[in-house]
């Protein structure tokens, strides 16, 4: 329990400490203290496994008149996901680790601050807790995104970064109308409330679109995608890396855990309309990506055509459907911040991400071009990778629910490939190039963040058991709950 | 005065600032002590006084504080801005606890009558002088209106006390004269939290004054009109009111509407925050649709939020300000780069009226808007959220403003008392963010 509470508050404490103690030793203490915080995580996980129920949990008293507790749950889906958040966020400090940023303590305070909301969301039991935390990890995101931005155009970096806030901010605002909603009918916004309540179908069916927005912005599901490309193309590469790699998951998580549960006639009305959306993005996405000429555009496309496929997915509503959905959420996490890297190596060798503009990397950097090789097969989701179980799973489920979708869908697999790996051969093989020939080979820090997360990329590709058995009871919970 | 005699000008703040130390402290010790009513029924004094008296207490403290460097040039008259600063508590405080109709008027007046001299104190200007005119016009015709309906009021029930007239309005078949007299009590009094439509004296009063007197108005001002507001229509007039619900909701969205379209269009940051009190104004005024549901603890904590983080608001503009002589959003601009504890303050304040998350704003609004859907306003409280959104825009404005670079190179180095305002401001914000039950009336 006390191991929970220490993993929980720790980014707090590292990101107070970090802005404290200054620039110089700013890169070092947040590296130190996220790496903390995931051998942690690792003793948590200890726990949950090791535990009856599969879970741990937390309660304490917050404001008792409001029927509102501080309580914290975490089960097989959160641990999860609470170890790709403390395993990532130490990763992409370590990417970062090269680069030298003005006012370095206020960015990995942020960073870390960032951290906290983004394990509270992830653990939260309580919806008035999950909501703080929701919108408490959007403000660390925004000055990164704004401040920090490489964008020599002032105008471009404000107007990017606000529009961002807004649009995230609107469509938290609308869940939190749709929390108060459910206080004032349940009178507590409690898990196991929420997922024994009887609600009128027709609130449940308008509260869905108000939680609906809310995650359909976050992830995003097309037509709520427009924040997402500028974002990602303006924000500093590790703003890039924390959005798409851990914030993303926040979406999609909503969807699993506070929305399909706790509203399901909502959940059957509107779902063959939230599919079609998906997988019209899941192709929309892949058909941007492939006109793209600016890299970071291309992954941006590429992560909006990916997780369509996984919010489709959840909303099948069958054991596959929920195992794919989890297990490609940490493929998608890992190999989304593998392929960003791979963007802001060859941002700072070569100055630039216009594709049509580089070429032969091969040649000059063997080692940088095996890694990447393999970074992308991930993303294509080939066999023995990590993406591939997730994706197997998710088609196979959506098959379940609907074969043409799913045909539909399938073509993912294979605009996917036509993406990547035109992108790869235009990138890394050809002819090197005046902008390319000085390519220098991966340094020690950067090889270390390959070789982790190429790690990740063959574990989980090979035995992804080790996530469906500790899954088996938080999704059977889950989907009890989705079909009453 | 006795200072002036003695010659001791320069201990009036300190003095001041003791002596309403120990007042708060006297005042806390009477939380959840049983009182009988004073004066003859005049005065009643529960948690609910308590805890809003409280709150003037401190909120005078922390504006006394900055009259230290905001008055350094006029150190002559500093005693007689002193004392009306203290007469305009004391009327709050009246405000606040009364019982019976004459005690509220008289309240209301001291108040109002300190506010007016006041707005004018800075007679070299042209605005502060057109400020007190028309705050004193307005506001006096709105007080005439006032006492019409307090006429009526006890012309139809018999009496000026409270309790009595309670009871006459949950009787049977008031008299039409005292709806009509409740109906201009009404008005009085969304003139004085400057709510629609009654707000038009409210920005040109707001920047007209020297921009301590604004915060004091806006912050003071409006907390005690709202406690006594909330005292009238929820506690006194229950069931009478009751037939005016209709009316308040529309006067809420229109509040909240106008407020906003209003802010978005302002150079001035003085001008944009007297019309985000506007904005306030309608959201607190929510608490007074809803008397049953929790409304006076709503308010109470609505009224800390808001309060508390202008107070930090106005501390760095007042210092800003003075700084660069101007009260524009471009006097902000690279204020991140300059004073960066400043910039911080400022930020938090924003963002805690604008309602996110750690900071109080936000649980104020969840309070009210929880609130407003118990009592069946659930289409009004998603109209609020919709202009909460909206509202981001001229709040990030100033934010984003301090961050930006600037191209001077002045430095910026406020006199402490600036900061140490905000920051005690900003640290009650986040407090009351982190443990809101510390501040629910019992």
């Amino acid at each position: 329990m006390s191991l929970l509470l220490i993993t929980f508050i720790l980014p707090l404490i590292a990101s107070v400490a970090t802005f404290a103690l200054g620039n110089k030793m700013a890169k070092v203490l947040a590296l130190l203290f996220s790496a903390a915080t995931f051998v942690l995580s690792i003793g948590v996980y200890l726990s949950v496994a090791h535990s009856e129920t599969g879970s741990l949990q937390f309660t304490a008293n917050w404001i008792p008149e409001m029927n509102i507790h501080f309580s914290l749950l975490v089960d097989g889906l959160s641990i999860w996901l609470l170890l790709l958040t403390n395993f990532l966020v130490p990763v992409i400090i370590l990417a970062s680790y090269q680069k030298s940023f003005k006012n370095e303590a206020a960015l990995y305070a942020l960073v870390l601050l960032m951290q906290f909301g983004l394990v509270g969301v992830f653990t939260a039991a309580d919806g008035f807790l999950f909501y703080i935390f929701w919108e408490l990890a959007l403000l660390p995101i925004y000055f990164i995104v704004w401040l920090w931005s490489e964008n020599p155009d002032e105008q471009v970096r404000t107007r990017t970064a606000f529009k961002f806030f807004i649009y995230t901010i609107a469509g938290s605002l609308f869940m939190l109308l749709g929390f108060m909603y459910l206080y004032v009918k349940l009178g507590s916004l409690d898990l196991a409330t929420l997922y024994s309540s009887s609600l009128d179908s027709k609130d449940q069916i308008i509260l869905f679109a108000f939680f609906f927005a809310a995650f359909a912005i976050k992830i995003p599901v097309f037509p709520f995608h427009t924040w997402q490309a500028d974002t990602y193309r303006e924000s500093p590469t590790i703003g890039t890396m924390l959005l798409s790699g851990i914030m993303l998951k926040m979406g999609i998580y909503g969807l699993i855990r506070w929305l399909i549960p706790v509203l399901p006639l909502g959940t059957a009305f509107w779902t063959p309309y939230v599919i079609a959306l998906c997988v019209i993005g899941v192709i929309y996405g892949a058909i941007i990506a492939i006109r793209q000429d600016n890299l970071k555009s291309l992954l941006a496309y590429s992560s909006l055509s990916h997780v369509g496929l996984i919010a489709a997915g959840t909303f099948v509503l069958t054991n596959e459907g929920f195992q794919g959905a989890s297990i490609q959420m940490l493929a998608h996490g890992v190999n989304v911040v593998g392929a960003f890297f791979i963007a802001e190596i060859i941002l700072q060798r070569t100055g630039t991400l216009s594709i049509s503009q580089l070429g032969g990397i091969r040649t000059v950097a063997p080692k940088f071009f095996t890694c990447a090789v393999i970074m992308v097969l991930a993303s294509v989701a080939l066999p023995l990778t990590n993406g591939f179980v997730g994706e197997f799973l998710l088609l196979f489920s959506m098959f379940q629910y609907n074969t043409w979708l799913a045909v539909l869908a399938g073509t993912t697999i294979v605009l996917g490939a036509v993406y990547m790996l035109w992108m790869t051969q235009r990138v890394f093989l050809g002819n090197v190039n005046s902008r390319t020939e000085n390519f220098e080979d991966l340094k020690t820090t950067e090889l270390l963040v390959f070789v982790v997360l190429i790690a990740c990329v063959f574990i989980f590709g090979v035995y992804p058991k080790l996530v469906f058995d500790l899954l088996q009871t938080a999704s059977g919970t889950i989907l009890n709950a989705s079909l009453r | 005065m006795l200072a002036e005699i003695l010659n001791l000008r320069k201990f009036i703040i300190p003095i001041a600032l003791v002596a309403l130390c120990v007042i708060g402290g006297l005042t806390y010790c009477d939380l959840n002590v049983h009182f009988e009513p004073f004066f003859s029924d005049m005065l009643r004094v529960d948690n609910f006084s308590t805890s809003f008296s409280l709150l003037l207490i401190v909120i005078a403290i922390l504006l006394i504080a900055l009259s230290y460097d905001f008055y350094d040039t006029q150190k002559a008259k500093i005693s007689d801005y002193i004392s009306i600063i203290i007469f305009t508590l004391c009327g709050a405080l009246a405000l606040v606890s009364f019982s019976n109709m004459t005690m509220f008027f008289i309240g209301l007046e001291v108040m109002s009558i300190s506010f007016y001299i006041l707005a004018g104190t800075n007679k070299r200007e042209v605005r502060s002088n057109e400020a007190a005119m028309k705050y004193f016009l307005m506001g006096s015709f709105a007080s005439g209106i006032l006492l019409m309906g307090i006429t009526l009021i006890y012309g139809a029930s018999g009496s000026f006390n409270l309790a009595t007239i309670s009871v006459y309005a949950t009787g049977q078949n008031p008299d039409i004269t005292f709806y009509i007299g409740i109906i201009l009590v009404l008005v009085a009094l969304l003139f004085k939290v400057s709510a629609v439509p009654f707000h038009f004296w409210a920005p040109d009063v707001y920047e007209g004054s020297p921009m301590l007197i604004t915060a004091l108005m806006a912050t003071l001002g409006k907390v005690a009109s709202f406690a006594a507001f909330y005292k009238l229509f929820a506690v006194c007039f229950v069931d009478a009111g009751s037939h005016f619900k209709l009316v308040i909701a529309i006067v809420v969205a229109l509040t909240i509407l106008v407020g906003n379209l209003s802010a978005i269009r302002q150079d001035s940051f003085k001008r944009m925050l007297a019309f985000s009190g506007v904005t306030n104004a309608g959201f607190m005024l929510f608490a007074i649709l809803l008397p049953k549901e929790n409304g006076g603890s709503a308010l109470f904590f609505y009224a800390v939020a808001y309060a508390l983080s202008s107070i930090a608001a106005f501390a760095i503009a007042i210092a800003v300000s003075k700084f660069s002589g101007s009260e524009k959003f471009d006097a902000f601009k690279g204020l991140a780069h300059k004073h960066p504890v400043a910039a911080l303050l400022l930020t938090f304040a924003m963002l805690s009226i604008a309602g996110i998350p750690p900071f109080a704003g936000f649980f104020a609004k969840y309070f009210i808007l929880s609130s407003a859907i118990k009592g069946g306003y659930f289409w009004l409280a998603v109209f609020a959220i919709i202009n909460s959104v909206v509202a981001f825009y001229y709040y990030f404005k100033v934010i984003i403003m301090m961050f930006s670079k600037s191209e001077n190179e002045d430095s910026f180095s406020p006199n402490f008392v600036y900061i140490t305002v905000a920051s005690i401001a900003v640290l009650i914000t986040i407090v009351a963010g982190f443990a809101p039950g510390l501040f629910f009336i019992h």
